[in-house]
């Protein structure tokens, strides 16, 4: 029991990473109404970008909040430049299309930075929080950063005039257009707070993760698939997805025999579709009723 | 409140159409004449092709025939039926393994692997089809996404091994050519392929000009009209589902016999991006795209990389960006716009004429 | 004239579906444009918003807005409230009626608004927290003309705000409509199928068919025709 518990804790401070991924994720589905497969490589950079600043000399907190603005400014210009012109195409071909975006962010960054993989400074420091060895500092400040995070979101999309223009505008870009919303400007919008919100997580994993151009892969998926489990249509509802990711990664890796690192990714993809079986939107998504 | 018909179209002058009509009654026949001869000069090239190129060449355009039949699968799920997959690549390593189990160990004939990982995968792909019927559009990605991360895990499983060969997979013999034919193994392996092409192709293209294949695509397009109409979607999905599998485990067969080789880390999730990347490149719904699907998916890759070493992902990502904009529907896409065009330009821009 | 359109096509890709069309529109006044099903009425009321490909002229106050992008044309004083209402479905109604005024900044004059707006249509202000989606369809068509009052218009674009509604509930709307340009001199553009409805509210009416106006006269004489009482009015 006692082992179940520890594993349960350790699977949170883990989960802290996925959580935030997560909320990226769902961020930019709610702003554009599809998934950016991307998202992960837009972290990555932006963390190298981040990097880059402090092998020039920056201090940590200037080339992080550098970093953060450099990738808003990248995401609003990545979706008027590269989505914009093909938004009637049909959804498979942007998918399409986020695949090329993936595949030039990961070739780029190891082009520009080298497959060696680097140390990444943490703000928080990695002793353990408040004595329990389980979770450090370092995971607990993220955890704090992104249920702070998400508390801003929320605040901003509920509470603030452009966050409404925003949800209407990705619900109903017709009606948005006719009350008078720049429907396009309010998706870029959305696509740079969510490459902004990829980078604060970028800089957040890459202490723990290390740095180097593959370091998203498996937090990008272990992302969306707790955002998926949450239901892509609720914010909370995906850092709770991605915190359980992580809980069940470990305790995954820890009860049942046989599991690699890799399995423990097929074991949890395959509990949340049979969650999926159960809420075909996820735990706390909603199902959209659509009259015929 | 009953609207005299008869009285208002008394009243009105002649509908105008949209300015087609005759013009493009006479561009449709164009059309009808052009296919049985593009058809029939194809055949023949491909006929010939071996004979007179390298056997290495041979082998590549084996393999674009290969991946041709996998994206095909892939087609007839995602583009005529509306289900979206991730996870075709687990079909093809299902489709492999079968056949390499067959050959390695029961040393059972190459051409008899196929028809038994066409049923193999039938009914894997059917079983998946039945839970996938609860989920859309994006949980259903998920779903099949789990399908194929999980897929070189069973490959490498402890268990397994002695069956699967665990990581280091199983060898197969190439096979010979029968009846003692002129020609050398990977020109028969060519011919083979192509015959299995051709067959495989044809049964696709009457599929979805049938009824069932009408049915397929209603339910890609509207499921609850479907559904009204008496479409029973259920049965029609995990069937499509069960169909597109064979197709791509088929496939999958082929390709090990003709690699010679299957291994766990072959069949990843990134052959299921390849296959998608292929599908659109080559054209959603359309059974020739495949070809032209099969034939990026192969040599691109390869151009990216002897472009620049280094930036060969940036490469690869540029060559799609730029596809994607100037033909977003894919090849397939584009050449019925250009058939449209050239047909169009070649009659008088009209404004009179009957509704169709 | 405050409106003013001449020879408007519009086409839905390769199709067109109007042919010239013509119309005005005084500050202030009513007309209404009837016709079957099909025959092009909706298509008007999109040409005018830029929300399909047009060719030919539109002016609003002299200015020619033919071509231009719908969000701009709104911010000129046109609410459109569209056909099947365009409802925010997921958020509120009182958000419902925010995004109405997303184009104004003066917070006391929105609020205000929105006072007014349930003064017209208590029904919504029992519901203001509700989510949108869970109205009945009356309620929706109320909060979509509310929403559109929100914008301050000086011109609105129904289109059949009839439908699908029960007799007691349209003729309460209409009645709405009614006060509504009497007292703050909005001027209506509605696109009825209901011609009765329709010609006892606007002052001038058109009928369409198949893309073109076949009739242009005050709604008085509209109603009086005898092939128009038989085709559209059923008797």
């Amino acid at each position: 029991m006692e082992l179940l518990l520890q594993q349960v804790m350790a699977g949170l401070a883990t989960g802290g990473i996925y959580a935030l991924m997560a909320l990226a994720v769902v961020m930019i589905y709610q702003a554009i109404d599809h998934l950016n497969f991307a998202q992960g490589e837009m972290a990555m950079f932006s963390t190298f970008i981040a990097w880059q600043l402090m092998q020039w000399g920056q201090p940590y907190w200037a080339a992080f909040a550098i970093a953060v603005v450099l990738s808003f400014v990248g995401g609003v210009v990545i979706e008027r430049v590269l989505f914009r012109p093909i938004h009637n195409a049909p959804i498979l071909s942007s998918i399409v299309a986020f695949i090329a975006l993936f595949s030039i962010l990961n070739s780029g960054a190891g082009y520009l930075f080298d497959y060696t993989i680097k140390e990444f400074p943490t703000p928080f420091g990695s002793k353990p929080f408040l004595g329990i060895t389980l979770i450090s500092t370092h995971q607990a400040g993220m955890i704090g950063v992104t249920l702070g995070m998400l508390a801003l979101l929320y605040l901003f999309f509920r509470g603030t005039r452009l966050g409404l223009a925003m949800r209407a505008a990705a619900a109903n870009p017709e009606s948005a257009r006719l009350v008078g919303i720049r429907v396009g400007w309010m998706t870029a919008l959305g696509w740079g707070m969510a490459a902004a919100i990829g980078a604060v997580a970028g800089v957040l994993i890459a202490p723990v993760v290390f740095l180097e151009p593959n370091m998203m892969l498996g937090v990008l998926l272990y992302g969306f698939a707790g955002a998926v489990l949450g239901g892509l249509t609720s914010p909370g509802g995906a850092v709770f997805g991605g915190f359980a990711m992580g809980v069940i990664e470990n305790l995954a890796g820890t009860f049942i025999p046989y599991v690699g690192r890799e399995l423990k990714l097929t074991i949890a993809l395959v509990l949340i579709v049979a969650v999926l079986m159960v809420r075909p939107s996820g735990i706390f998504g909603r199902r959209l009723v659509v009259r015929v | 409140m009953t609207v005299p018909t008869e009285e208002i179209a008394a009243k009105q002058p002649v509908a105008v159409a949209p300015p087609v009509g005759a013009a493009r009654r006479g561009a449709a026949l164009d059309v009808a004449l052009a296919r049985p001869v593009v058809i029939a000069a194809s055949l023949v090239i491909a006929l010939v092709i071996p004979l007179v190129v390298r056997s290495f060449i041979a082998f590549q355009l084996t393999q674009v025939m290969v991946y041709a039949l996998a994206i095909l699968g892939l087609n007839l799920l995602t583009g005529y039926n509306g289900q979206f997959s991730l996870g075709h690549s687990a079909f093809y390593g299902i489709g492999a393994y079968t056949a390499a189990i067959m050959m390695h160990r029961w040393d059972i004939t190459y051409f008899w692997t196929l028809p038994s990982a066409g049923l193999v995968c039938f009914a894997v792909g059917f079983l998946f089809g039945l839970p996938a019927l609860r989920l859309q559009g994006l949980y259903l990605a998920l779903a099949t996404f789990a399908l194929a991360v999980a897929m070189p895990q069973i490959l490498k499983f402890g268990p397994l091994e002695h069956w699967t060969g665990g990581v280091q997979g199983l060898v197969i013999d190439k096979p010979d050519p029968p009846f003692g034919l002129p020609i050398d193994a990977d020109q028969w392996l060519y011919y083979f392929t192509l015959a299995v092409l051709v067959l495989m192709f044809a049964g696709a293209t009457s599929l979805v000009n049938s009824r069932s294949g009408r049915a397929i695509k209603a339910i890609r397009d509207n499921p609850i009209a479907a559904a009204a109409m008496g479409i029973n979607t259920a049965l029609y999905k995990t069937l499509t589902f069960g169909v597109s599998a064979l197709y791509t485990g088929v496939a999958g067969a082929l390709g090990a016999i003709v690699v010679q080789f299957v291994a766990p880390d072959s069949f990843s999730f990134f052959l299921s991006v390849s296959f998608l990347v292929g599908l659109v490149i080559g054209g959603v719904g359309s059974i020739p795209g495949c070809l032209v699907g099969g034939l990026f998916v192969l040599y691109v890759p390869n151009i990216a990389e002897s472009v620049s070493t280094g930036l060969a992902g940036v490469v690869y990502g540029v060559i799609l960006l730029i596809i994607i904009f100037v033909m977003p529907d894919g090849a397939a896409g584009f050449a019925r716009l250009a058939a449209a065009r050239l047909a169009g330009a070649k009659q008088p821009h009209t404004t009179e004429g009957r509704l169709p | 004239m405050m409106l003013e359109v001449a020879g408007l096509e519009a086409f839905y890709g390769e199709q067109q579906a109007l042919f010239g069309v013509g119309f005005e529109l005084d500050e202030g006044g009513v007309r209404t444009l009837l016709g079957a099903n099909g025959a092009g009425k909706t298509t008007v009321l999109r040409a005018l918003c830029g929300m399909v490909r047009t060719a030919g002229e539109v002016r609003f106050d002299g200015k020619a807005i033919a071509g231009w992008a719908t969000e701009d044309i709104v911010r000129l004083g046109i609410a459109h409230v569209p056909e099947g209402r365009g409802t925010f479905l997921r958020v509120t109604v009182e958000e419902n009626l925010q995004l109405g005024a997303m184009t104004r900044r003066d917070r006391a004059g929105i609020a205000a608004d929105i006072d007014r707006v349930y003064e017209h249509f208590p029904r919504l202000r029992e519901r203001r927290d509700q989510q949108a989606g869970t109205l009945s369809g009356g309620e929706q068509q109320m909060l979509a003309v509310g929403r559109a009052l929100m914008l301050r218009p000086r011109l609105m674009l129904l289109d059949e705000p009839s439908f699908g509604l029960a007799p007691l509930v349209v003729a309460e709307l209409f009645e709405i409509l009614r006060q509504i340009n009497r007292e703050m001199g909005v001027a209506m553009l509605v696109v009825e199928q209901n011609a009765a409805l329709a010609l006892d509210l606007a002052d001038h009416a058109y009928l369409l068919e198949t893309g073109r106006i076949v009739m242009d006269a005050p709604a008085a004489v509209v109603g009086a025709d005898e092939s128009v009482r038989r085709a559209y009015l059923g008797y």
